[in-house]
């Protein structure tokens, strides 16, 4: 027992104990690499290819989830704002794509009288939309995030906040119908970026594009997880005081990951406006970011496959079992997040870790600390 | 006159079902950290209480005088089961908490839509509540009136309650310091569950009284749940006065806001004045002081 602790802690930087606990999750995220960028395309149909892209955008909003929830312990209920900041900055590009030079958007002829306002007209350029799914929801998660942060509120305050957020911008957008489509949200695209989004070639790019943007996410929270910010958020979770009297802002740290876990959820939403062909308020709204929720919960809130996996895991029961089960759907959806907060709160990830406390020690030796480390890391390779 | 008086009152009966629906909450959240998400649904199984009794009671004028008691205690046991089901097991973990009980309150809704059928139903108002008086020039309905009576009653008796009986000491004991509480021999455990039975048949009552305005409907709890959050969390904890200005407060300002803007304006707005607010005040209107750094 003593040599292994000496092993883990000291300079041994080349053991393959050592490496595995290091590097194991790079081997997991390149398996999940290997898999939606190399087997998927190749084996899927274009239009299940298609739904695997959405997922993977609902992904990259649960990769930010784990990030704030699991890590920061920022319950966020209210992604889907930010899901839908970057979504409808996407599709009013496509949407002036569409309509042509100089034309207004089909629904605004149809809803008001045809004049299009003013805050429309940088979205003709696809630089300024790239620039604003990025610098939209920096802006409206800091600010949000400032104010409540700063302020100390936190817990179930900071939860039903933005969760009162989702249904404040999703009542937003239902009542500007000459501007955002209202209830019915924005759709009929026909281009993206000048390809017709009607060529298969251009579905699996956008795909591709999806999947590759996940996995760059998922290495982007790797490295934070493992860097000393990550280490200081878990601290700011799990004791926040104790972080504030040691001389750290908690605010500050809160408020990066949040910032972060909006951008993502951002970048989600763009890519799933073109996936899907639709954004609409019922995309963004507060049922949708509680749908969020379920695959980060479901997966594992504070590892890294867990958020991913899992939410790709309910996009795809979402999608296949609701349609025909629309009824039951909803059962197991209540039922899901019962019986996961309830009797498993670390998700699937952390099942192999309560299967080996329950099982009966093989050998006599107390092997605590070896135990931990290989469970820590054998099941994010796993799942 | 009119301008004022329109908003002003309907404003004060929305007031008054976001208290009943927030005294609950207030209570469950203030003295035990849970966060019932599915207290919305309470509100709902009130309304359909209020419809169950009208088919078996089919005198108007006096089924609603059963339905408060009736819905009461649906609401009430309802919320005793959670507490006895689910939350018992969670007191440690009060985040968690909040998602398990959006999947409560999913099913919730979903049974409410396999039983009665996704269309609301009406009740009916007895004759005694029909027609209004005319207040400035316009005619305030009585069941407005009647619901704000209705929550200023459930607020008194819970007062009463707090304050005078022995049981209401113990519940302000647990909320002020649990651990001492039980060193002085008071059964916490007995106490949180008769809260959770309290404040959940408290929403009940509440959600007699949206049947009387708007009729049944299985989604009825979930357009109030989070006004009434925000109630409680504009309102501070444990503090009765707190939820009652905040909820008069945020009901009144949404109906003022709504005659001037629009309905959906109305709430990006008062979401925006109560993060506004916690700026000034990060704990709320009223709060027990306590020395804890939470």
């Amino acid at each position: 027992m003593t040599t292994t602790s000496i092993t883990d802690a000291g300079p041994n930087k080349f053991s393959p104990a050592y490496l595995l606990k290091t590097y194991g999750a790079l081997i997991g995220i390149a398996v999940v690499a290997v898999v939606l960028l190399v087997w998927a395309p190749s084996s899927l149909s274009t239009f299940r290819l298609g739904n695997l892209g959405k997922y993977c955008a609902w992904a990259l909003a649960a990769v930010g989830i784990g990030l704030a929830w699991g890590r920061g312990g920022m319950l966020v209920m209210g992604q889907g704002v930010f899901f839908g900041l970057g979504g409808y900055a996407m599709a009013m590009h496509m949407k002036l794509e569409a309509a042509g030079p100089g034309n207004v958007p089909d629904f605004m002829v149809l809803y008001g009288n045809g004049t299009m306002p003013g805050w429309w007209g940088p979205f003709r350029s696809g630089a300024f939309t790239l620039f604003a799914i990025i610098a939209l929801p920096v802006v409206v998660s800091f600010i949000l995030g400032y104010a409540i942060l700063k302020r100390r509120v936190k817990g179930a305050y900071f939860a039903i906040l933005t969760q009162a957020l989702a249904v404040a911008f999703s009542t937003l957008l239902i009542a500007t119908i000459k501007q955002t489509g209202g209830f019915n949200g924005l759709n009929t695209f026909t281009k993206v970026f000048g390809q017709n989004m009607y060529d298969p070639a251009v579905k699996k790019d956008l795909y591709l594009v999806a999947a590759a943007l996940l996995i760059l996410c998922m290495l982007v929270a790797w490295q934070l997880y493992r860097s000393r910010y990550g280490e200081l958020l878990v601290a700011t979770r799990d004791a926040e005081e104790r972080i504030r009297f040691l001389g750290y802002d908690p605010a500050n740290i809160k408020l990066v990951a949040f910032v972060v876990a909006a951008v993502m959820a951002s970048i989600g939403g763009a890519l799933f406006a073109p996936l899907a062909g639709i954004i609409s308020p019922s995309n963004v709204d507060a049922t949708a970011s509680i749908l969020l929720l379920a695959g980060v919960a479901l997966g594992g809130r504070a590892g890294l496959f867990g958020a991913a996996l899992g939410a790709i895991a309910v996009g795809y029961g979402q999608s296949t079992l609701s349609e025909q089960f629309p009824t039951q759907w909803t059962y197991f959806q209540g039922a899901l997040f019962i019986v996961v907060m309830l009797f498993l709160p670390g998700g699937i990830a952390s099942l192999w870790k309560k299967i080996s406390a329950a099982l009966p020690k093989r050998s006599a030796k107390p092997e605590v600390a070896g135990a931990g480390a290989t469970s820590t890391t054998v099941p994010e390779v796993v799942a | 006159m009119d301008a004022f008086t329109t908003p002003f009152l309907t404003g004060t009966a929305t007031g008054a079902i976001l208290l009943l629906a927030a005294l609950g909450l207030s209570l469950t959240f203030g003295q035990m950290g849970v966060i019932n998400m599915a207290h919305g649904e309470f509100l709902m199984a009130g309304a359909y209480a209020a419809y169950a009794t009208q088919q078996v009671i089919t005198g108007a004028g006096i089924s609603i005088v059963f339905a408060i008691p009736v819905a009461f205690l649906i609401a009430g046991l309802l919320g005793l089961f959670l507490e006895a089901s689910i939350i018992q097991w969670m007191y440690k973990r009060p985040l968690d908490t909040l998602l398990v009980t959006v999947g409560v309150s999913m099913v919730l809704q979903q049974a409410a839509k396999d039983i009665f059928g996704a269309q609301g139903d009406p009740v009916k108002p007895p004759s005694w509540l029909s027609g209004g008086i005319k207040v400035f020039g316009y005619n305030w309905p009585y069941r407005q009136a009647f619901t704000i009576v209705l929550a200023l009653g459930v607020l008194a008796g819970l007062n009463a309650v707090l304050k005078y009986s022995p049981f209401g000491r113990q519940i302000r004991a647990t909320v002020q310091n649990r651990e001492l509480a039980e060193t002085m021999g008071v059964s916490t455990r007995k106490v949180d569950r008769i809260t959770f039975f309290l404040g959940s048949g408290m929403a009940g009552v509440g959600g007699v009284a949206i049947a009387l305005i708007s009729g049944t409907n299985p989604t009825l709890g979930g357009t109030y749940i989070i006004p009434a959050f925000l109630v409680v969390v504009a309102g501070g904890l444990g503090q009765l006065k707190g939820t009652l200005i905040a909820a008069w407060v945020v009901g009144v300002a949404t109906a003022f806001l709504t005659d001037w803007t629009s309905g959906s304006m109305a709430q990006v707005i008062s979401f925006a004045l109560v993060v506004v607010f916690l700026q000034l005040r990060p704990q709320g209107l009223f709060t027990v002081r306590t020395r804890s750094l939470a």
